[in-house]
């Protein structure tokens, strides 16, 4: 267990040794004198068997050590979870919510609001490449943090349950839908943190890892303000005139963050579970429908609402992107401000 | 731990203990299960298949064994093969199944005290979760009975709920009536008096169809009128599994006393010896029990 | 003269046992149920361990070799559920089946029918459990723990005959319990008093008692689960003033005692193993069956430990961890008691003896660490990591399973008539001793480091123990045909085992003959 760069991970990791040290001691005691016995009252040595089977002083004794000890236990542990508990007086409050399979960081006091999913490339998983040290442990967007200020975050989930997990900050919580979870963090130190959603999800649970990079101040108010403009440049490019071209290859970037893990990178889906874009009525007839099941999602199944996960360009391209690759080429365009359109109904 | 030592010797405490031969209803019974599982899912599954014919032909199986696996013990027990020990695991057997069916119900008591200590007031922003109200459903307030839900798109709530002091109460009143007049019955079952066995069960009887009518007729006007339905919500939710439950209780119950009525017909059954009947009892009492609950909780509190 | 009496010749009407298929299939006998248990069960404990190897081989190294996610959640779901509900808890009902009646001096089970059919559910609900394995949309894939709403709105569709087969075991079981309860309050021979019970049977009372007052409760809740697939209701979903962890409250107040359900039976196994080859009477037998209620009791109580990271509020959170604490002072009065038996005894070591000193060992250490998971905040560490996954297995394979080995051992000279082969039985309690800890304890390691549980594939951190514990899963498991091959050995031949072949047992089973015959106790002995 790493010791962690918060106070609260410290004293999880001490509690953790003290427990750990007075369960050897125990074991050494227990079964020491249980050697002993196999050792000594063997019968191949030729003993007697004693004939005492029965002693209530002794059994109070070892009914009220053990006692004795959990109690000992019992005290930090109390302290540290009432101190883990205290999400009072946050500096920063980030909502986070969980996805099959990415998280979405919203800092609510600034306006940012961002997904971060893995980037390593399929051709690592399938043994085809060779693995970096940071493989499943990297993310396109990490959590960006200050250090030394208090964090909450605001744990939710928008379909399954999810447990987001910092080892570092000791931080484990699950994200549930419908419900918002609270936990905070101060980090000592800057760095990168890295850590796993902790909560069966479904297929990919196993590949919808945690960066959290903490900076100190200055770095961390450079970095908002640096978002506050990207921001502002998205949102002008939607107003833009996009070509075919370049909504397939934006659209194929978007496919494979959002869509590939179900439907694959080849759209073909997975017979019985996620449907193919290959030639589906859908994606090659239905432009209405197709628009539709992207920003609404499909109650019931895996299909997530879009509308509120990306914006227009993004969700211009690729529906552009599915009614024209694998050949589909319907050579249908979905511009922006076609999305724009439908949203503002 | 036992010291016990045996001895062979066939002294007074010694006696026989009838040990039922092979039989066939067992695996017909796992079989019946089985075809009216797999049906069932499979209907649920895909609803315009064929599987109905399967779970129709499982619950054929299972009515055909439940008929002949009772007739065999009836017969049994009218040809005086049990004994008193016997006639003591047929208790503990049912006091047991009984604790069983309590534990059951306790799931769905315990699911509507959640809920509306816990669930339905943290959605509304107690304790804690002041932030679960303002980021997630914003505007939400918690009261019971719930009739407007986080969601109104996907759960529409109840547009009115069922006034206890009507059907229900009339209904509270069938069930404890037939409990008393089951209770009569028993005992004239004990004096022998036959034919006022016959009356009070088949009273009981009527009480418990009457209970089932009115059921019935407030589940209609739940659906058509007052817009409580399996899916309004978690109000509609809890009603529906623990009135639901218990409603196919009852209905068990009273083909059960059917049989007991018919056996008492046949001749079955005498002053002393009619565990079959008392299991009946406890059972129906049960049911009724849990009736006075759901009576308190799901519909006036 | 003990023999003659359980001749069938004196048995009212009743013969041996009947020729060919339908002796099993109509059977009432306990005996042979409780045969067709131990064999189901053993059948299961491979299919489940086939699926385990299917996890360990592809978590052998680090990328995704042979399986796919979504196959490997099925067969991590479909492992978990096999073994708990079709492998541990049918063995421990093919012994009830088979001791419970011999301890107690009853000629059956009190309800003999009833038996017949609780087992006879149990194939067609592993068999309807299986087969969705190949439906379309694959098997269950959302754990043996099925949380809502992954269980419900985002299952595959053959989530629906889950939940029926989950039915089906169900009934199997709560018949069994009832019928394993009014067999032990009722059928004892005159003069068995409560306190002269051997204690397998005292804690098969306690666990049928476990099993009735929770089974119920899980056919609720997965009732409840089919209503929000199939018909509309909102239990486990927020948007209609439901909750998801709901689900989990209602699963744990059934899981927690489950598990204990796996383990109380083991400890009275353990219980008649450790004084019969220690020569030497158990000690504290009533503090022994004092313990075996508390932890009984306190299991209801604790199922929030399980459920730490939910956000409980902190009131529910602290109670929680300290019922859970608790619970290891019962416990650790029987590991005392152990222990306090074997010293000053006169030891020997044959088969049965070293799977038990192998359970007290294994068993400590898991319960060890299952007191760490119980202190909550470090909990946030430990929980959904491998060191979770350590924990149960230490307490469920070298636990429950070393259990019901040691159990099978002891008393196959009295099922077959034959001693198994000592040589071999050696060898197979060295190398599962040996595969076991190869296998689970780098795990505790792998937890520690940041491994969540659940996962096809993990970062290269990780890699190292994986392998490992692969290498020991194999072994572990192919030692198990060994016992396979030792046990048939027995059936088939071997050297005549006495009535009583163990030098330092007691109790009523070895009165009779070996093997036991096809009925006993016709006429009740007397126990003074
Ligand atoms: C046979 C099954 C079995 C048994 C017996 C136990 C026994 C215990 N278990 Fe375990 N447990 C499981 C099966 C079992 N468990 C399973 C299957 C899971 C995972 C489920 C899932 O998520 O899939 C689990 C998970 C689990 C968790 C949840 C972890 C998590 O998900 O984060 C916790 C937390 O408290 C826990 C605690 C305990 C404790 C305190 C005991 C105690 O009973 C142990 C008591 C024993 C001892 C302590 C040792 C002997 C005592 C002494 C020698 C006395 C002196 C000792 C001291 C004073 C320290 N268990
Ligand atoms: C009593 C219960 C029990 C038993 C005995 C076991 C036994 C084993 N278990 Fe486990 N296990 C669970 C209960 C049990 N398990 C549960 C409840 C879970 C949680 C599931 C979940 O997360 O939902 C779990 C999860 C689990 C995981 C985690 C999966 C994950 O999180 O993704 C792993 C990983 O290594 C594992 C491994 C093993 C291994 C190697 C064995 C070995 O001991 C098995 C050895 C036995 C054999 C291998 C059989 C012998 C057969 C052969 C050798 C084949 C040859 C036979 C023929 C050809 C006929 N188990
Ligand atoms: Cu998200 Cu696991
Ligand atoms: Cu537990």
């Amino acid at each position: 267990m790493p010791v962690g760069v918060t106070e609260i991970s410290q004293s999880v990791y001490s509690l953790h040794m003290i427990i750990f040290w007075i369960c050897v001691v125990i074991a050494v005691i227990v079964f020491g004198v249980m050697f002993w016995s196999i050792f000594h009252h063997r019968k191949s040595k030729g003993v007697k068997p004693a004939s005492f089977h029965e002693s209530t002083t002794v059994e109070i004794i070892w009914t009220v050590i053990p006692l004795l000890i959990l109690v000992g236990m019992a005290v930090p542990a109390t302290a540290t979870l009432r101190q883990m508990y205290d999400t009072s007086d946050a500096e920063v409050d980030i909502q986070i919510t969980g996805y099959q399979w990415k998280w979405r960081y919203q800092y609510l006091n600034e306006e940012i609001d961002f997904f971060s999913n893995l980037t390593t490339p399929k051709e690592q998983i399938e043994n085809q490449a060779e693995k970096t040290d940071t493989y499943l442990l990297e993310v396109d967007n990490p959590l960006v943090l200050p250090v030394g200020k208090k964090v909450r975050f605001l744990l939710t989930s928008n379909d399954v349950i999810h447990s987001w997990w910092i080892p570092d900050f000791a931080v484990k919580k699950d994200a549930i839908p419908g419900f918002i979870n609270e936990a905070w963090t101060k980090i000592d130190k800057p760095g990168t943190y890295r850590g796993q959603c902790a909560e069966l999800c479904g297929k990919d649970h196993g590949f919808m890892p945690i960066v959290v990079v903490a900076m100190n101040d200055d770095d961390y108010a450079a970095w908002v303000a640096q978002q506050q403009t990207a921001k502002q440049a998205k949102a002008a490019s939607a107003e833009k005139e996009w070509t075919l071209a370049e909504l397939m290859t934006k659209g194929e970037q978007v496919y494979n963050t959002a869509c590939a893990a179900c439907h694959q990178a080849n759209g073909m889906g997975i017979p019985g579970a996620f449907p193919a874009l290959k030639g589906s009525p859908m994606a090659t007839q239905d432009k209405a429908g197709h628009i539709n099941i992207v920003l609404n999602g499909k109650a019931g199944t895996a299909m997530a609402a879009y509308g509120s996960q990306f914006d227009a360009v993004d969700l211009a391209a690729v529906i552009t992107y599915e009614r024209n690759a694998w050949g589909n080429d319907t050579g249908e365009i979905v511009t922006p401000q076609d999305i724009k359109q439908i949203q503002g109904q | 731990m036992s010291t016990a030592h045996a001895h062979p010797d066939h002294d007074d405490h010694a006696q026989s203990y009838y040990v039922p031969a092979q039989s066939h209803w067992p695996i017909v019974a796992a079989s019946g299960l089985f075809l009216l599982m797999f049906g069932m899912g499979n209907m649920m599954n895909n609803p315009d298949g064929a599987a109905k014919w399967l779970t129709l032909a499982g619950l054929l199986v299972i009515i055909w064994m439940f008929f002949g696996w009772f007739s065999a013990v009836a017969r049994e027990s009218m040809e005086g093969l049990y004994d008193e020990q016997m006639d003591r695991s047929f208790r503990w057997g049912m006091g047991w199944f009984i604790f069983s069916e309590v534990m059951f119900f306790a799931a769905f008591f315990g699911t509507l005290f959640y809920v509306r200590q816990f669930a339905v007031p943290w959605l509304a922003g107690e304790g804690s979760n002041a932030m679960t109200n303002e980021l997630l459903w914003p505007g939400f307030m918690a009261e019971w009975p719930l009739m407007t839900t986080p969601d109104t798109d996907k759960f529409p709530g109840p547009e009115q709920i069922i006034n206890p002091w009507h059907l229900p109460l009339i209904n509270t009143v069938l069930l404890v009536a037939s409990s008393v007049t089951l209770t009569w019955a028993h005992h004239a079952l004990q004096k022998d008096k036959r034919a006022a066995v016959k009356g009070w069960l088949a009273l009981t009887l009527v009480l418990g169809v009457c209970f089932l009518i009115i059921q019935a007729e407030e589940y209609i006007e739940a659906y058509t009128e007052l817009g409580l339905t399996l899916a309004s919500g978690i109000y509609g939710g809890t009603f529906f599994i623990l009135t639901g439950f218990h409603g196919l209780h009852v209905t068990m119950g009273s083909i059960i006393l059917l049989v007991m009525l018919i056996r008492i017909m046949k001749g079955h059954f005498d002053a002393k010896h009619h565990f079959g009947f008392e299991a009946a009892a406890w059972y129906w009492h049960f049911v009724d029990v849990v009736w006075l609950g759901l009576f308190l909780f799901v519909y006036v509190f | 003269m003990m023999n003659d009496m359980t001749q069938p010749e004196l048995m009212h009407g009743h013969h041996g046992p009947a020729r060919g298929i339908t002796r099993w299939i109509y059977t009432t006998n306990h005996k042979d149920i409780g045969t067709l248990y131990l064999w189901f069960s053993f059948a299961m404990f491979l299919i489940g361990g086939c699926m385990a190897l299917v996890i360990r081989s592809e978590l052998f190294q680090p990328g995704l070799q042979l399986v796919q996610p979504e196959f490997f959640n099925q067969m991590t779901t479909m492992h978990g559920l096999i073994m708990v509900f079709g492998a541990v808890m049918p063995a421990f009902v093919g012994l009830a089946n088979w001791m419970i009646p011999l301890m107690v001096g009853a000629p059956d089970m009190a309800l003999p029918r009833m038996n017949n059919l609780s087992f006879w559910i149990l194939p067609f609900a592993f068999a309807m459990l299986l087969s969705t394995l190949l439906m379309e949309g694959g098997g269950p894939n959302f754990g043996w723990t099925f949380y809502a709403p992954l269980s419900t709105t985002y299952a595959p569709p053959s989530v629906t005959f889950f939940i029926f087969s989950v039915h089906m075991m169900g009934i199997s079981s709560i018949m069994g319990a009832i019928n394993v309860i009014a067999t032990i309050l009722n059928m004892r021979a005159p003069g068995m008093t409560m306190m002269k019970m051997p204690l397998f049977v005292w804690t098969w009372l306690i666990t049928a008692f476990l099993l009735i007052a929770v089974m119920p409760v899980l056919a609720g809740v997965i009732t409840m689960m089919l209503m929000d697939i199939h018909f509309g209701t909102s239990f486990f979903d927020a948007g209609g003033g439901g909750d998801p962890v709901l689900f989990q409250h209602l699963f744990w107040f059934f899981g927690h005692p489950e598990v204990y359900i796996m383990i109380l039976p083991a400890f009275g196994i353990i219980s008649h193993i450790v004084p019969t080859f220690s020569r030497k009477r158990l000690f504290g037998y009533a503090s022994m069956v004092y313990a075996t209620a508390s932890i009984a009791l306190l299991s209801f109580v604790v199922w929030a430990h399980h459920m730490f990271t939910v956000g409980l509020p902190l009131a529910g959170e602290l109670f929680f961890m300290y019922s859970t604490m608790l619970i290891a002072v019962p416990t650790g009065v029987k590991v005392f008691n152990w222990i306090s038996t074997m010293f000053r005894g006169a030891i020997s070591f044959e088969t049965p003896m070293l799977f038990a000193i192998g359970f007290i060992v294994l068993f400590t250490i898991g319960g060890f660490s299952g007191l760490m998971l119980a202190i909550s905040p470090a909990d946030f560490q430990y929980h959904d990591t491998y060191f979770v996954v350590a924990h149960f297995h230490y307490v469920l394979v070298p636990g429950a399973v070393f259990s019901i080995i040691a159990g099978a051992y002891y008393w196959l000279p009295k099922w077959t008539g034959h001693m198994y082969d000592e040589r071999l039985g050696q060898w197979h309690f060295w190398l599962s001793m040996v595969g076991v800890n190869l296998t689970f304890f780098p795990m505790h390691f792998i937890g520690l480091a940041g491994m969540p549980r659940r996962i096809p594939d993990y970062a290269l951190q990780f890699a190292d123990f994986n392998m490992i514990a692969s290498i020991g899963g194999f072994l572990f498991g192919f030692s198990q045909l060994l016992f396979l091959y030792i046990v048939i050995k027995c059936v088939k031949g071997g050297q005549k085992a006495e009535d009583k072949p163990w030098e330092g047992a007691e109790g009523l089973e070895w009165q009779v003959a070996s093997p036991a015959p096809y009925h006993t106790f016709a006429q009740p002995p007397r126990i003074d």
